[in-house]
């Protein structure tokens, strides 16, 4: 990127580094959230349907990781997936793969801990009907998160902000090499380290503008589902 | 006759609440039979108990009917059209997909919601609802259907097009059992009346000789319109 350049500027000129930032700032929080969402949601939904000895401590525990410092989760799978870590020989280390295995891990509390709430509350109301339905577990389950499913919309939009807003697991994990596993919010920290202060917040302004956009598509949607499906 | 379901000494309590105390009651095949009593009689957990939802502290359920329904007094509708949410009573119901399409035509004109069929579920009228419900009831295609004031948040018009619908589903070989606090349903639907009052059998029989001539004391003061404390 030009060094004296907005980031405005390298925006509307199409400049393919910025670009190329961009680019893998989404597809990584992006795969990231859906990695969540699909151990997240079910993972929730088991909690807030079965009962087991435990299940309390379970519950407080994912709900405690909402909070996982972001550099204690990168530095975890720094050390596993370092070439001397136990997953050293899958070569993942300063990979978007490992920065998407990272995100995941913060995200996943995020979404469980909301599924489990919203799907705790939706089975008070539910489970007359369905006990008189004689649905099973699975069946409840299914049935739970499909009806939740506009609610369950909130949960992922929460870890897509996490994971979008997030730099400390990344830049660890990712080692922020220019045009391979730089991202919006590590660039933000270079620039900013360097002093280049314009460019800095130019490009925090794209990153809030793109969580806007995707939050404001996903109401819309959500807004509509509503109204089709009652 | 056969007994449909027998009660036998039953009793469930919750904490230190009776619901229901050793109650001893068979219901036969035939007439709907309406349960009567005061709020917090055991009418609800009676059905409750029948369908198997609330299990008994003491005593036993048994009976004849193989298959089993209810409709609650605040049925729950599934975020989904009308139609979807017949076809998923249908489906937990086991019928197979071939088999759903044609019944579920059925009980939506049954019902009188055949015109509504893709309307959101949660989007209708309160005795739209309750007929939905029904509809999803009959899904399992029971011997036995039981009903928890179906009627209690309607409109005269919407409980007249209900009570025509219980005597409709009661001439199918339907054994109805249906809780109510009002009299005068009761009187208009019952073949058979059993009255509860805190968790205990008053008095059940026919219910031409239970209004005419109830023989306990508190039936005669619960149909005098007194207040059974």
């Amino acid at each position: 990127m030009a060094e004296n350049a907005s980031a405005l500027q390298l925006l509307l000129t199409g400049d393919p580094a910025l670009l190329a930032i961009v680019r893998l700032s989404l597809a990584v929080s992006l795969s990231a959230v859906a990695c969540a969402a699909l151990l997240g949601i079910p993972l929730g939904a088991l909690l807030a349907l079965t009962r087991f000895p435990g299940r309390g401590a379970v519950i407080v525990t994912v709900n405690a990781m909402m909070g996982l410092p972001p550099v204690m989760v990168g530095l975890a799978l720094y050390l596993a997936l370092s070439r001397s870590g136990p997953l050293g020989s899958w070569g993942l280390l300063f990979t978007p793969l490992a920065m998407v295995a990272a995100q995941t891990v913060l995200v996943l509390p995020i979404i469980a801990a909301l599924t489990r709430q919203t799907i705790e509350d939706l089975w008070l109301e539910y489970r007359d009907e369905l006990a008189a339905m004689n649905v099973g577990v699975m069946g409840r389950i299914g049935t739970l998160v499909w009806d939740a499913r506009f609610s369950l919309v909130t949960a992922v939009l929460a870890g897509f902000g996490r994971a979008a807003a997030e730099v400390g697991a990344v830049i660890i994990v990712g080692g922020n090499i220019d045009g391979f596993t730089r991202v919006m919010t590590t660039a933000i920290a270079l620039e900013t380290s360097k002093g280049s202060l314009p460019l800095a917040v130019g490009l925090g302004v794209i990153l809030l503008a793109i969580i806007i956009i995707i939050n404001t598509v996903a109401w819309t949607v959500r807004r509509a589902g509503e109204r089709m499906s009652g | 006759m056969e007994a449909v379901i027998t009660f036998s000494e039953v009793s469930v309590v919750i904490g230190s609440v009776t619901l229901l105390d050793r109650l001893n009651l068979t219901l036969g095949p035939g007439q709907p039979t309406v349960v009567i009593g005061p709020n917090g009689s055991g009418k609800t957990t009676l059905l409750r108990a029948a369908m198997g939802l609330v299990t008994p502290d003491r005593g036993s359920i048994s009976g004849v009917a193989k298959h089993r329904a209810i409709m609650f007094q605040h049925p729950v509708m599934l975020r989904r059209s009308v139609a979807a949410n017949l076809d998923y009573a249908l489906k937990a119901a086991g019928v197979s997909r071939a088999g759903r399409q044609a019944r579920l035509g059925e009980l939506l004109a049954l019902v009188g919601l055949a015109d509504l069929a893709g309307r959101p579920a949660r989007r209708l009228s309160g005795g739209e609802r309750q007929r939905l419900a029904l509809a999803r009831a009959l899904a399992r295609d029971p011997d036995v259907l039981f009903l928890d004031e179906p009627t209690a948040s309607l409109d005269p018009a919407a409980t007249k097009a209900f009570e025509d619908l219980i005597r409709t589903i009661a001439a199918r070989q339907i054994k109805v059992v249906m809780a109510t606090h009002d009299l005068g349903e009761a009187r208009r639907l019952a073949g058979d009346v059993v009255l509860l009052h805190r968790g205990r059998l008053v008095e059940a029989g026919a219910a031409p000789q239970f209004f005419e001539a109830p023989r306990t004391d508190d039936a005669r003061r619960f149909l005098a319109g007194e207040l059974l404390l």
